[in-house]
């Protein structure tokens, strides 16, 4: 049954409706290849049995007629989406053994699709990393190695690594993903799959272990531009318990996939051509914009004349947030409780301080800061006054063009361990974050190896509300783009 | 502006973070590194611009002022790491 764990989402749902084979025979096979890849460290939990009832569910609702968009699917789930009575702790010692009582809307509108869930997926602690390195329990390895003899573990990317991870390995058909500054769209990049972050609103937030909330998006991680549209279809949706989401139908994306692009105009944003990129990754870009060319569209230079101040400004907004987001992690209503000295401030401060790791203490400490009496204003309010100049920015773009294309990252997947410096960790994330200052739409579908035989990605940034434009300009690129590569399995 | 010892200490108590005198003398430079990078907004003119308070337009919904929820008294202290007479409890803050 093993290749049942090769197939996309699409391929898994159409041969079991069609009967070609059983939902129950989908899951076995899945939570098979989850129990043989462990050495990844991609799930922090296994929900074998879990898979196995939606399986059985499925498999009685297509003897029924009785079939759902994702019935006999099942899916992976980022552990900071709460779950019922299954372990969510957001990768954080803070939470070590929290079961949620309660349901994240997103997971729970893939559960009411039909899917069924493999398992929990590790990740960067509170989403606070580009490599899953600041993971409590410790960083996901990416399938992926260098070709050139060496044995170095490389990072699957962050946040959503071991999303990330599990799709590229075959142990998961689509997983969720959350993306803040890139969190989707980077590790999609490192292990050559595809994944959307979709309008600010669209997938409620609602269960989502929050991070900085006016940034933070749910969205679908998988093999396929078309699997991403089936996955989003299914988690998006108006939640009455989001102030910030967005009550509008949920368009058919999948029915509306067209790589035709004629008519269309694909921006290129000259500011995206930066020192210091390696040469495979501006020369995959300029591939990028022919593949468009070839279906249709018609490329325009663009400026975004602010980019260079994205990551900036985010280092600023997101610690700021998160500083408050994180303050409910006191030892009273849940999570770890340390004793201390000096009675309940002294518990807060020693709870606090076993509980969160290095980089999540850094960013509240910074955060903090930026939102102190007499720094507000120099900072943060700074800072929002260039968010919206970078939101303007795009406004002004898209009057030239309907879709913009850039490289994702700015390299391939690095080794674990080789970036030390919080400040070059963060530049890895240079061309995700103003998308994501924005709240605009985008996704990154692979575009090749490089030299060392690592994925790269290409990245489109669409208009609010337009994950259609996104989607097809992605399909165009996959259609193009003929990347079939796997990484060879050493686990 | 730069942070030294006795800005991060004060952060530190703000933020509710207990930390060792190493752990104060780290976090210096690595803030300065950081604060430093980003005062790069300076050299941005936001004369006359706004600052971003919805990242997309949107009215904020009102609600009708009504109780939707609760009765679950058992759900929401069931992860408390001390519940005692269904309160949470703390350590004694009046002597």
């Amino acid at each position: 049954m093993s290749d049942l764990t090769a197939k996309t989402i699409a391929e898994l749902r159409d041969g079991f409706r069609a009967g070609d084979f059983s939902a129950r025979e989908i899951a076995s096979a899945f939570n098979d290849a989850v129990a043989g890849a462990r050495a990844l460290n991609a799930y922090t939990v296994e929900t074998p049995e879990d898979a196995l009832a939606s399986a059985d569910a499925a498999d009685q609702a297509r003897q029924a007629g009785e079939l759902k968009p994702l019935s006999g699917v099942p899916v992976g789930i980022k552990d900071l989406f709460a779950t019922v009575g299954v372990d969510t702790t957001s990768g954080s010692n803070i939470l070590k053994g929290f079961k949620p009582p309660y349901e994240s809307t997103v997971s729970a509108n893939l559960r009411s699709a039909g899917a069924g869930m493999l398992g929990k997926l590790n990740m960067d602690e509170f989403a606070m990393g580009s490599s899953n390195e600041t993971s409590a329990y410790g960083p996901v390895i990416s399938p992926w190695k260098r070709n050139d003899g060496g044995n170095a573990a490389l990072t699957p990317g962050g946040s959503s690594g071991g999303s990330a991870a599990a799709v590229a390995a075959g142990i998961a058909p689509g997983v969720t993903g959350t993306d803040t500054g890139g969190s989707i769209r980077q590790p999609a990049a490192f292990t050559g799959i595809s994944g959307i972050k979709p309008t600010y609103g669209r997938c409620s937030r609602w269960g989502i272990v929050a991070f900085a909330s006016s940034l933070d998006q749910a969205g679908p991680m998988a093999r396929s531009v078309r699997d991403c549209a089936i996955m989003l279809e299914a988690m998006a949706g108006f939640d009455p318990k989001d102030s910030t989401s967005l009550d509008l139908p949920v368009p058919q994306w999948e029915a509306g996939l067209s790589s035709d692009l004629r008519g269309k105009r694909v921006g290129v944003p000259r500011e995206y051509r930066i020192d210091g990129v390696p040469h495979e990754i501006n020369a995959l870009w300029d591939r990028g914009i022919e593949w468009l060319r070839d279906a249709g569209a018609e490329p325009v230079e663009i400026s975004l004349p602010h980019t260079k101040y994205a990551l900036p400004t985010y280092y600023i907004i997101a610690p700021a947030e998160a500083s408050s987001n994180l303050a409910r992690y006191d030892g009273v209503r849940y999570g770890l409780r340390e004793q201390g000295e000096g009675g309940l401030e002294g518990m807060y401060a020693a709870t606090r301080a076993a509980g969160f790791g290095a980089e999540v203490k850094r960013r509240i400490m910074i955060g903090t800061y930026v939102l102190s009496a007499g720094f507000y204003d120099a900072y943060f309010n700074k800072a929002q006054r260039v968010r919206a100049l970078i939101k303007q920015d795009f406004r002004n773009a898209f009057e030239q063009c309907d879709v913009i294309l850039t490289p994702t990252a700015p390299s391939a997947a690095f080794g674990l361990g080789e970036k030390k410096d919080p400040l070059a960790m963060y530049l890895n994330d240079v061309f995700a974050v103003p998308a994501s200052l924005a709240g605009l739409p985008a996704m990154s579908v692979p575009g090749g190896l490089d030299s060392q035989g690592l994925p790269l990605g290409l990245h489109l940034i669409g208009r609010e509300l337009d994950e259609q434009g996104v989607l097809n300009a992605g399909l165009a690129i996959e259609e193009r783009a003929g990347f079939t590569a796997r990484p060879g399995k050493w686990w | 502006m730069s942070v030294d010892t006795r800005t991060v200490r004060h952060i530190a108590r703000l933020a509710r973070l207990k930390m060792s005198d190493a752990e104060v003398e780290a976090m210096v430079p690595e803030l300065n590194n950081i604060l430093g990078w980003v005062e790069q907004l300076g050299e941005v003119d936001t004369d006359g611009v706004e600052p971003l308070t919805a990242v997309i337009d949107q009215k904020l919904r009102l609600r009708d002022d009504i109780v939707t929820d609760g009765g679950i008294r058992d759900a929401v202290l069931v992860n408390a790491p001390d519940a005692q007479h269904g309160f949470f409890a703390v350590p004694k803050v009046i002597e």
